[in-house]
């Protein structure tokens, strides 16, 4: 427990607003050990960009971390100053957005950005700084880096962009690499280099990804374990390919039943009726007790805690409490 | 790039062209330039020769010409009122018209882009609420009011500073100065405060404005996450992309700064063009009116010239002299 490299535990992320406190993000726990990828899934609004931020200290105000604490290599780093969370930003943590044509400011060449945000967390020379960042380019796959390094970003393409957004997430080689829905914005020809590039380039330098996405296929080709959250919950946790081919959570199993497959022949894709609450009409007990079709009453009564299954997994759903199980099925005969 | 130039300085000839057929209209539809030229006495063969002998008998195109044509070499006529050539004229007040304007437009500008940036960074704190309050009355205040209640609390109550006239000049050259003496600093600072303010404020609302939308994009958050300082977020990423427009906005003022300071010198009697322009329409004194209308005009071309110029320094995104997306 102690060896991980990044432990989240009992995450709240509140918004207060003139309408009272806003929730987004309640009760979240998870480790991410080093060289480790974590993929976090959940639909837009499930509070997973919002991780990420809360973990970095990027919160946009008014939000604000309300309770628990984020550990990174055991040292707390949610209450630090300005100063010491600017340290870490880019130097332990790096990060990735969603989008490649804003992420970069247009008005600097791709060599002033890199070399400065270089030169920001090592003491070396412009000289030495630059040509780090030629090398970091050609790792990164730009084509005659040295020569389009002092290229502005708008005369790159957008997948070239994302590249150059790698190279400066990892310019300070952090030990942990947040990918906020790296290829959202991409092309889905360009992708899977993309996320092959982010999985290889860290697994060399032993970075671990905390790789956000909606994307189950991603997930499924490139995380070890897998975090699904559903209205700034944890739903479920576990090893990619137990819950890939044995989603325990009705949400999971919902999720996974939304995705075609080559091998099974659907008529048609199973939705999950409904859509998630809003933030302000969070339902008493389960959050997903109004789309479920196996909730019983404790559902509605009571907030199911990530129960234990098995050695690496957790779900929160009083399905799997046995307590409950034999209750319902006493209730139910 | 050189295209473009060209393309740019041939809209300027054009705009040039079309003011100069306004100041020509000018001697045309204000009064008959015959009767203020010549006396009472005068007989009617008297006026007809002189009319003859000045032109305006000839085609309007052909008069139109000579008057470009002349304007284009300087030569705007003898003022109606002091007998004197006009361009001289204009030439002589035409450096305290300057050095008020260029006061007043470095002042704007340097409080401008610092009060924006501070209320942008600080958006809520009670300095900035007080400086954006304080500015709505900069905005909403008439120039001559301002300079008017200036004079009052500085010059008439306080006696700190001159309330009129420009103080004692030197000569650099052939450009007399006021910014060397004492008594010509003080004499500037309470106009350059009334001209400069309502820019001032302009400036910094519109700099606030476009930080407070900088500071919300993306790159903004990246260079964040990537660690850099805030000083180099707020001052090397976010203020420089705020500039573009803001630039614009500030040539385009420093132009109205030399237009309005009409209002200013007549209040505090600065010997300039503006109060040289108040005092010509008194006297329907048409050729000088007609010079300082083109001279307005020449400065606002340029000054938009020299802003689309330096739009090109400051994006690359319009330096289209390289291949645009390269692959």
């Amino acid at each position: 427990m102690t060896d991980a490299l990044l432990s989240v535990r009992n995450l709240r992320v509140e918004f207060p607003t003139r309408r009272g406190v806003l929730t987004a993000i309640d009760d979240v726990s998870f480790d991410i050990m080093p060289g480790e990828v974590l993929g976090v899934v959940g639909e837009s609004g499930a509070g997973k960009s919002l991780t990420g931020a809360a973990i970095i200290g990027l919160l946009e105000p008014p939000g604000r971390i309300a309770g628990g604490e984020i550990l990174l290599k055991g040292q707390r780093i949610d209450n630090l100053g300005a100063e010491a969370m600017r340290r870490i930003r880019g130097k332990r943590i790096g990060m990735v957005f969603q989008d490649p044509l804003t992420s970069l400011n247009p008005l600097y060449t791709v060599a002033q950005q890199l070399i400065e945000t270089i030169r920001t967390h090592a003491d070396i020379s412009e000289a030495e700084a630059r040509k780090r960042a030629v090398a970091l380019l050609d790792r990164v796959g730009i084509p005659a880096a040295k020569r389009r390094i002092d290229d502005y970003p708008h005369h790159f393409s957008g997948g070239m962009r994302q590249r150059v957004v790698i190279a400066l997430a990892l310019c300070a080689e952090p030990e942990l690499v947040i990918a906020d829905e790296p290829t959202t914005a991409l092309d889905v020809s360009v992708q899977s280099q993309i996320i092959d590039l982010i999985k290889e380039i860290c697994a060399e330098r032993g970075a671990a990804v905390m790789l956000i996405t909606h994307d189950m296929g991603v997930i499924a080709e490139t995380a070890d374990r897998v975090a699904v959250l559903y209205s700034g919950r944890m739903a479920e946790i576990g090893p990619v390919t137990q819950v890939i081919t044995a989603p325990e959570h009705p949400y999971t199993v919902g999720l996974m039943g939304s995705i075609p497959t080559l091998t099974q022949d659907h008529a048609r894709l199973v939705a999950i009726p409904g859509a998630m609450p809003r933030l302000n009409a969070i339902p008493q007990g389960c959050p997903f007790n109004p789309r479920c079709e196996h909730a019983f009453d404790r559902c509605f009564a009571e907030r199911p805690e990530p129960l234990r299954r098995g050695d690496r997994r957790r779900v929160a759903c009083w399905l799997y409490d046995e307590v409950s199980t034999v209750e319902q099925e006493k209730a139910n005969v | 790039m050189l295209a473009y130039i060209l393309r740019r300085i041939a809209q300027s000839v054009l705009v040039m062209l079309v003011v100069a057929l306004v100041s020509f209209a000018l001697f045309r539809f204000v009064g008959d330039p015959i009767s203020s030229m010549v006396g009472q006495e005068a007989t009617i063969a008297d006026r007809d020769a002189l009319r003859e002998q000045l032109g305006l008998n000839d085609p309007f195109l052909s008069q139109f010409a000579t008057f470009v044509m002349r304007a284009a070499q300087g030569n705007f006529g003898i003022s109606y009122r002091l007998q004197e050539p006009v361009m001289e004229l204009i030439l002589s007040r035409l450096p305290a018209t300057l050095e008020l304007a260029m006061v007043s437009g470095v002042l704007a500008f340097v409080f401008g882009v610092g009060f924006g940036v501070y209320t942008a960074l600080r958006r809520n704190g009670w300095l900035s609420n007080t400086i954006m309050t304080v500015s709505l009355v900069g905005v909403s205040l008439p120039t001559f009011l301002i300079g008017v209640l200036l004079i009052w609390v500085f010059a008439v109550e306080l006696q700190w500073l001159p309330s009129f006239g420009r103080g004692n000049v030197v000569m650099v050259g052939d450009w007399p100065t006021g910014l060397l003496t004492p008594s010509g600093r003080a004499s500037l600072v309470l106009p350059a405060i009334t001209l400069g303010l309502y820019q001032m404020t302009l400036i910094m609302r519109l700099v606030r404005a476009e930080m407070l939308e900088v500071l919300r994009a993306d790159y903004i958050k990246f260079a964040r996450a990537r660690g850099l300082s805030n000083r180099a977020v707020n001052f090397g990423h976010a203020l420089k992309n705020t500039m573009v427009p803001v630039i614009t906005i500030t040539g385009l003022q420093l132009g109205s700064i030399i237009a309005f300071a009409i209002i200013t010198e007549t209040v505090f009697q600065w010997p300039g063009v503006g109060a040289l322009f108040i005092n010509s329409v008194r006297f329907v004194d048409v050729p000088v009116m007609a010079a300082y209308l083109m001279m307005i005009a020449l400065v606002f071309v340029i000054i938009n010239l020299i802003v689309d110029l330096l739009y090109y320094v400051v994006d690359p995104r319009l330096r289209v002299d390289r291949a645009a997306t390269r692959h």
